[in-house]
């Protein structure tokens, strides 16, 4: 009986000496991995810092202004005034929207009936 | 210790009388110190298992301390720069909507370790090539000196430098990384930003520090490494920024003006939208303090918040609101403006003749010098520069700069009665045009203090009130009214109601005593909507000349003025501003009273 408990005991300890190891070296792996990604981050922290940069001064009001020159020819664009404030009464109801033409075979999935609205009820529309 | 004998003789021969064996004592005895032996070596072992059991539960409870911290502890992500003990990792700054004005950029320094290098006189005069102001024969023979082993050459290098730097193949020419400050819109808020420089240099990185303006001002905070990643948010507005600079650098050309500024103020907040000093300079590459000439002719110089200038006119302001806040007059009192007004030698006049008496409204309108001086003339120095003191025209106007403390109002040194009638028009006392602005918003916005601001404010606690909001209110109309019928006409603008007063100041002499001929400071301080005011704007030009009539015209309602407006117009609806007509302001004007 001792001695068989001699034998668990020892195999136990063979047990977690194994997977003290074997965690020993994970954790040293993960560490490197942290190590790497670490590198990666403040690789890409300093790309992303660089492209920020980089936005910002090509659109510097300068170099914007003197795009809207060049292409005023396109684009028309002029500085804002007052005049370019609309009233709510300015924009126009949203159109119907055209009915769709089925000129072939389609699969429906699910309820049809929503698919094929009456139509007139989306010509009575203001 | 006293050893007990084994075969002690008395017991022996009592045993051998009565004929017992005597061995049987030996025994007895050896039994015994054995005992006493063995119970000693027990308690031995006992204390020692006892000890080591204790030293591994400590171990245990420190490995499990251990881990329970890590496993507690929040994972850290390592930034660029951290680690080293010089750090060159600094927040950005950025405007109210968030647009970087200005931030850090990974770059590289360039040095040389002459042990390392193979062959130091080729090496320099390449290096002479790439950069056309390094001499090549001096360097060469830097390189060539036993006596140093380390060498900067440059601070910054562009990528294309870096390339042809190692294109070069010269093994002692090394990088060290470094940060570097980059303002991307160039001139942009110049005199807010000031510039940045290099600190304490390492190989590895190098301290990027704050020479002027709010990188200066707020050193700790951007270099705290704890917000490095927070950028520090300006209540500036980008393109309000540039509009204004866009407008202002005209004007002040078309006008010939030696210099120019223009302050735009939320008159709620206190929140600078935009902060213009003309001329103005590239932070990127911040020009050495001048040596020679007037320090506020260099461009390094902040006008709107270091110029402390006596600003005229606009000042009548602030002398009618105290005599409407005192109840002593109203609009529509009259004043007797006959002139010359004198006061022992010195003669007050107006521009030109205003007639025998004028209402207080037209006072205002008309900019009559000795219209104000009646009207403060009763009212007294003790209570005048109470209220100046008030609006915070005495002490230096805080900013968030690290220029703004180093520059003080100038004040009389006796403020006698004749002090009182001068700074009544603007003379005799000095002001910055961020102090007129903070000083028209808190007229305007009901009469309560303002202090202006270079962060954007989520809330702001309403300062002190002043003056009345009745005061607040008669004020708001006469500076419309001066828009409408007086000397600012050239701001009204369609759509956008403006209100405001012009000053058009004398310079001083620089060398003492009396005033530059021909050298006018005009001023317009305006606030807009007129109604409802939301915004003030503080326009000055140093020295303007219109010379599109027969005669060259200075006074700010031919230059500041129109300059004014146009800022205005531009900038109105870049705020978010809706047009309004003026009938509609005028209707708000009527409900106020």
């Amino acid at each position: 009986m001792r001695s068989f408990l001699y034998l668990c005991t020892a195999l136990a300890v063979i047990a977690l000496a194994a997977w003290a190891y074997r965690e020993n070296h994970m954790t040293q792996q993960a560490m490197n991995e942290r190590r790497a990604l670490e590198r990666e981050i403040a690789l890409l922290n300093e790309t992303i810092s660089i492209q920020r940069a980089e936005w910002a001064y090509l659109n510097r009001p300068d170099r914007l202004r003197e795009l809207v020159d060049v292409n005023f020819e396109q684009l028309r664009l002029v500085p804002i005034t007052g005049a370019h404030f609309g009233e709510i009464g300015q924009i126009v109801y949203p159109l119907p929207a055209p009915r769709a033409e089925i000129s072939d075979t389609i699969e429906v999935y699910g309820a049809v009936e929503h698919l094929f609205a009456p139509s007139e009820s989306v010509e009575q529309m203001p | 210790m006293i050893r007990t004998p084994l075969r002690p003789l008395a017991r022996v021969l009592k045993a051998r009388a009565t004929g017992q064996n005597p061995d049987h004592i030996e025994q007895e005895n050896l039994r015994l110190r054995r005992e006493v032996a063995r119970d000693g070596a027990r308690l031995r072992a006992e204390g020692r298992l006892l000890a080591l059991a204790l030293l591994f539960l400590s171990a245990f409870v420190v490995l499990g301390a251990r881990m329970g911290l890590l496993a507690a502890t929040t994972p850290l992500e390592l930034s660029r720069g951290v680690l080293e003990d010089i750090s060159g990792a600094r927040a950005d700054i950025v405007d109210r909507h968030g647009r970087v004005l200005a931030t850090n950029l990974a770059t590289h320094a360039l040095y040389a370790e002459t042990r390392r290098m193979v062959d130091p006189v080729r090496a320099a005069h390449e290096l002479a090539r790439i950069f056309p102001d390094i001499d090549g024969a001096r360097m060469a023979e830097r390189f060539t000196d036993k006596n140093r082993r380390f060498i900067w050459i440059r601070t910054r290098l562009s990528p294309e430098q870096m390339q042809a730097v190692h294109d070069i193949g010269e093994p002692g020419l090394l990088f060290g990384p470094r940060e570097m400050r980059l303002y991307p819109n160039g001139r942009m808020a110049a005199h807010v930003l000031g510039g940045a420089s290099f600190g304490q240099q390492g190989v590895r990185a190098a301290e990027v520090i704050g020479v002027a303006g709010i990188e200066l001002y707020f050193e700790d905070r951007l270099r705290d490494l704890a917000q490095v990643d927070q950028p520090l948010q300006l209540s500036l507005d980008l393109t309000v920024q540039a509009a204004v600079t866009e407008v202002l650098e005209g004007g002040k050309r078309m006008l010939n003006a030696r210099g120019a500024t223009a302050v735009l103020m939320d008159v709620h907040t206190g929140e600078v939208i935009s902060l213009v000093s003309l001329p103005d300079f590239d932070p990127n590459n911040r020009p050495p303090p001048p040596t020679e000439g007037e320090p506020a002719d260099s461009p390094l110089f902040n006008r709107a918040v270091q110029g402390y200038y006596e600003l005229g006119s606009v000042m009548k302001t602030f002398a009618v609101a105290q005599g409407l806040d005192s109840g002593r007059i109203s609009p529509s009192t009259i004043i007797d403006t006959r002139g010359p007004l004198t006061f022992g030698r010195f003669r007050i006049r107006d521009f030109r003749n205003y007639g025998p008496q004028l209402s207080v409204k037209d006072v205002m309108v008309k900019s009559s010098n000795i219209g104000t001086a009646r009207i403060m003339q009763p009212i007294g120095a003790t209570a005048q520069r109470e209220f100046l003191d008030r609006f915070g025209f005495l002490e230096p106007m805080p900013l968030e700069l690290a220029e703004a403390a180093r520059a003080r109002p100038l004040l009389p040194a006796r403020w006698s009665e004749l002090s009182v009638m001068t700074i009544s028009y603007g003379h005799g006392m000095s002001t910055s045009p961020l102090a007129l602005a903070a000083g028209y918003a808190t007229l305007v916005n009901g009469g309560r203090r303002v202090t202006p601001t270079l962060l954007k404010q989520d809330q702001v606690q309403p300062g002190q009130q002043i003056i009345a909001q009745r005061t607040s209110d008669q004020i708001k109309l006469m500076l419309h009214q001066v828009v409408q019928e007086g000397t600012a006409s050239f701001a009204r603008i369609p759509g956008y109601p403006v209100g405001g007063k012009t000053g058009s100041a004398d310079k001083p002499n620089p060398r003492g005593g009396g005033y530059k001929k021909d050298a006018v400071l005009a001023t317009f301080a305006s606030v807009f909507p007129a109604h409802e005011p939301r915004f003030a704007l503080v326009v000055t030009l140093d020295e303007p000349v219109d010379t599109t009539g027969p005669e060259p015209r200075r006074t700010a309602g031919w230059t500041a003025v129109p300059v004014s407006a146009e800022i205005t117009r531009r900038v109105a609806p870049l705020l978010g501003l809706r047009p309004v007509s003026l009938d509609i302001a005028n209707a708000s004007f009527q409900q106020g009273h």
